[in-house]
């Protein structure tokens, strides 16, 4: 594929799509102090230049869309396209965020009712739609732990548990709130280490932070000894729900003893990811936690209207943490897709999620792979290590996953979670079809043929896609983060 | 059963290769007692055909009202080719581009945009966006208290005159590494924020200060006085900037003898649709020597095994899933997307249409001001030169008047008396280049019947 030179590069003086320029009005009304001296070096090019160009930057881009996408922890299911339609009518995407509400019924109707479904599918007491990506949800959650211990002038509890096999974003979080972290280690079948925990635990203890299924992809058992333990110890639970994909409909939240959950509305409800964005991380919370919520959140009163709720409603909240109401376009298309699925669909997603990973792990094992946690059942997901090969022909987890882009899959998620080595966390969702995990295994089992016989063609990967291999040390240490203008004008 | 392509004969296959009697038995590791019953509170599954009739009709119930209120979220004209493009597949449905090679796209024009974004503002470095703007402005306080390591005092000057949710967001989202934030007050009568009024805060070796241009009430600030003044507390200086403005206003790179520190704001201008408050970005831009404690995703220009230029993530020693518990910020997505849908309404402006937006819609708002203070009984109610925004005074309470005009389909501004009592009986309003002569003619006249009938009644 070609190299696509910068926009820059195309830009040309008194180019422009001028369809789309207002009319010029009589000059500058800024004070002269204030005025620019010159104009910002944005791209002048034609509108079909521009479309031209974004178009065929759009076409070196991996998607759902277009390739197959197992990447661990992150849920690239189909993002169904009435979800991004419907949330797109002019009707929404006009409405301004401080419009009267007697203006905003409707889309305060569809963001009532997904507050309502989450709260029923996760088993907690109510909902707050505001975070605006899973990290702050998690920071909304913590937040709120911290409020909770406050309001009852418990002040000692300082910290936070969080098991090895975290996300990264757990400790980051708990240090954003001042909290102090502990961390604790996993046992070998991949559950908590119980020992550990009770050691951990004591009138320091402000929560616990937990996935379940964990990051290692399996279903942490003793969940209920796990929340007693911590509640007697007078901690709180905090529910990652990075994996809710995987038990959607089968066991919630809530009934496993959590005080707090976070929602990755776009992995589990098929928001799409963008590029890296945006989120939305609905929060749930039990009853004790409930007064601390986080404001906006979408009431109905007794005549059936519904309204904002604030701090007169709930004047313990942690506050405000966006400048409006969170991502709320996306809540929109986590709505149609809650809708869309209705209640036989949520279980069903994590049965196939289930079923095609287990499928998947089983099929790797048939072919001679090593799974990290043998004899457990996956979750939505599993855990392939490739230590054995990396030893027999220094084959890494990154040779594979870089192979794997000229055979046209997206890599599993690489190097996470960090206790396993040379790991590939490989996760299909519910929406792939047999054949691609199929034809995904005969890849796998391909590229580890190749390195047996050319390991030096499989570092090399990839060899068909837009660049090669990337310099990434050079990337870091040569920062290069924005055209250079003269540079390009002086060569 | 939606999005599952399963056949039958594939479960019962499927199933025979994992060696489990049945999909349920997959499970087993969950105990019973966990085990959820049925979900009956949830409604059952709608047909695509039955969900887009309702939500055509949610769309229509509110009707399409005719908007004067900008606070913080503006009604710009967006390119049809903006969300045409941004909504592609390979944009909308890709992830973070962790797998760089399979992610070129995405990784060019996140690069494009931090281009953009750097001669917008006039900083050396801009990151891939945050959530929102005043998300960003916490994120950038914590920012300053790192980067003056131990010498940092975690004391914050931000005016008054910054919008209230962003103050609120701010000290929600920094109490607790012990950032305290001062608040100085604004003139009476301009609504600007002096360099006397900062003085008197008598906040002692601030961390940072920020200034907002334009302020929440339009107003366009000292920016050099104040700037110069932060400087020599030893504070940095952190500005919140609307990004249109700076088409035609000085960059903050350029303000004062030395230039703002960091630079943040609401790129929701920048090509995304009001949409009920989100989801908008927020941008952060900040001088070289800074970079190490910026937040966020950044996008670096390296080359390829064969020396072909590329585009790569860099810096990730900051970010969480590196650095855990010591990173800069537990945040790992950014708004991608919404990023895509500015860099193209970015170049789709370029530099002349941009400053037409930003001009048309200062004019515009000297049109409605103008009209709208003719009528008897509402003045303008602050001095200071503006943007396109500004506040005004009616003399009656302004609650029930944009009742009224909202019965009439118009969205008249927003009522700031609440947030702001020292100003009476004040209302922040907003007409961009979208809002025409008619548009404003139609305003006048409303608000004059309302103002006349309420008189006579």
């Amino acid at each position: 594929m070609s190299t696509e030179p910068l926009i820059f590069q195309n830009s040309r003086d008194g180019r422009g799509a001028k369809a789309q320029w207002p009319a010029a009005t009589d000059g500058n009304a800024l004070p002269d102090s204030l005025v620019r001296k010159q104009p910002p070096r944005l791209p002048q090019t034609g509108e079909l230049q521009t479309v031209r160009h974004y178009t065929r930057l759009s076409q070196k881009n991996f998607s759902i869309d277009t390739h197959f996408y197992p990447l661990g922890s992150c849920t690239m299911k189909y993002n169904p396209r009435a979800c991004n339609t419907l949330a797109m009518l002019p009707g929404f995407l006009m409405r301004h965020p401080l419009a009267p509400v007697s203006r905003s019924q409707g889309v305060l109707a569809c963001l009532h009712e997904l507050q309502d479904m989450l709260r029923h599918v996760t088993g907690m007491h109510a909902v707050s739609l505001t975070p605006m990506a899973g990290a702050q949800g998690e920071f909304t959650g913590v937040a709120m732990i911290r409020a909770y211990h406050k309001a009852r002038g418990d002040e000692g509890r300082t910290e936070i548990i969080v098991p090895d096999a975290a996300h990264g974003t757990n400790p980051a979080t708990a240090t954003m709130l001042g909290f102090d972290v502990r961390e604790i280690p996993t046992r070998e079948d991949g559950d908590v280490d119980f020992e550990a925990l009770k050691e951990a635990l004591g009138p320091q203890t402000a929560g616990i932070m937990l996935t379940n299924p964990s990051t290692l992809g399996v279903f942490e058992r003793r969940i209920k000894e796990i929340a007693d333990l911590v509640h007697e110890a007078g901690g709180l639970l905090y529910y990652d729900g990075a994996n809710l994909n995987a038990i959607l409909g089968k066991t919630r939240p809530g009934d496993m003893g959590f005080d707090v959950i976070h929602m990755n509305l776009h992995k589990t409800f098929s928001t799409p990811h963008g590029g890296g964005g945006p989120g939305a991380g609905a929060v749930g919370v039990s009853e004790r936690l409930a007064p601390f919520m986080p404001i906006p959140v979408v009431g109905q009163a007794d005549d059936g209207s519904y309204r904002w709720l604030d701090e007169q409603d709930l004047p313990q909240s942690i506050g405000r943490l966006s400048t409006f109401m969170g991502n709320a376009g996306v809540l929109l298309r986590a709505y149609v897709y809650a809708r869309l699925l209705g209640r036989e669909g949520m279980e069903r997603v994590a049965e196939f999620a289930t079923l095609n990973a287990n499928y998947l792990m089983a099929r790797m094992k048939e072919k001679g792979f090593d799974l990290a946690f043998d004899g457990r059942r996956a979750s939505h997901e599993f855990i392939v290590t490739l230590k054995r090969q990396k030893q027999e022909l220094t084959l890494t987890a990154s040779d594979v996953a870089k192979r794997l882009l000229d055979y046209g899959f997206h890599a599993p998620t690489v190097y996470f979670p960090l206790l396993v080595p040379e790991c590939l966390l490989i996760e299909p969702t519910e929406t792939e079809d047999r054949e691609s995990l199929d034809a995904f295994v005969e890849a796998m089992a391909s590229i580890w043929e190749e390195a047996k016989t050319d390991i030096e063609h499989v570092k090399g990967a990839p060899w068909d896609l837009p660049v090669r291999r990337l310099d990434e040390t050079r990337a870091a240490r040569q920062l290069d983060v924005r055209y250079d203008f003269n540079g390009e004008a002086a060569a | 059963m939606p999005f599952v392509p399963h056949t039958e004969k594939d479960i019962q296959e499927m199933l025979s290769v994992i060696g489990a009697p049945s999909v349920d038995a997959l499970f087993d590791e969950i105990p019973e007692h966990l085990r959820c019953k049925k979900l009956d509170a949830i409604p059952s599954s709608a047909p695509e055909m039955e969900i887009t009739r309702v939500m055509h009709e949610r769309a229509a119930a509110d009707g399409i009202a005719l908007n004067f209120i900008g606070a913080g979220a503006y009604e710009h004209h967006i390119p049809a080719a903006v969300w045409e493009i941004t909504t592609r597949g390979e944009f909308y449905s890709a992830y973070t581009p962790y797998q760089a090679e399979a992610s070129q796209g995405t990784l060019q024009l996140l690069y494009e945009f931090q281009t953009m974004m750097c001669e917008l503002t006039g900083m050396e470095i801009s990151n891939a966006s945050l959530y929102d703007g005043a998300s960003s402005l916490a994120e950038a306080l914590l920012m300053a208290v790192r980067s003056l390591g131990r010498k940092a005092s975690g004391r914050v000057l931000l005016p008054r005159a910054l919008h209230p949710y962003y103050r609120q967001v701010a000290a929600n989202l920094t109490h607790a590494q012990g950032v305290t934030l001062h608040e100085v007050d604004f003139e009476a009568g301009t609504g600007l924020t002096t360099v006397a009024a900062a003085e008197r805060a008598g906040v002692e070796a601030p961390t940072a200060v920020v200034i907002s241009q334009p302020n929440f009430f339009g107003g366009l600030e000292d920016v050099d006085a104040l700037t110069d003044w932060a400087h020599a507390q030893g504070a940095l200086v952190i500005a919140v900037v609307n990004p249109t403005l700076l088409a035609v206003h000085r960059p903050p790179s350029e303000w004062g003898s030395k230039g703002a520190d960091i630079v943040v704001g609401e790129g929701q201008p920048l090509g995304a649709p009001l949409s009920s408050g989100g989801p908008y970005f927020g941008f952060l831009c900040c001088s070289k020597q800074y970079v190490r404690q910026m937040p966020g995703r950044i996008v670096g220009r390296t080359l390829d095994l064969d020396g072909k230029p590329g585009y790569t993530l860099t810096l990730q020693a900051r970010e969480q899933h590196i650095r855990r518990s010591k990173a800069t910020s537990n945040i790992c997505t950014n708004q991608g997307l919404l990023v895509t849908a500015a860099t193209i309404y970015m170049s789709l402006l370029g530099p002349e249409g941009l400053s037409r937006v930003a001009n048309a819609s200062m004019a515009n708002t000297r049109k409605l001001r103008d009209a709208l203070t003719a009528l008897p009984g509402v003045t303008a109610a602050l001095s200071a030169p503006f943007f396109h925004e500004t506040v005004l005074t009616l003399d009656r309470k302004v609650a029930p008047v944009l009742e009224r005009l909202s019965d009439e389909g118009i969205v008249g501004g927003l009522d700031i008396s609440g947030m702001y009592p020292e100003l009476g009986n004040a209302l922040l309003v907003c007409a961009t280049e979208t809002r025409t002569d008619a548009d404003i003619a139609r305003y006048k006249q409303a608000l004059g019947e309302v103002l006349a009938r309420a008189k006579a009644a």
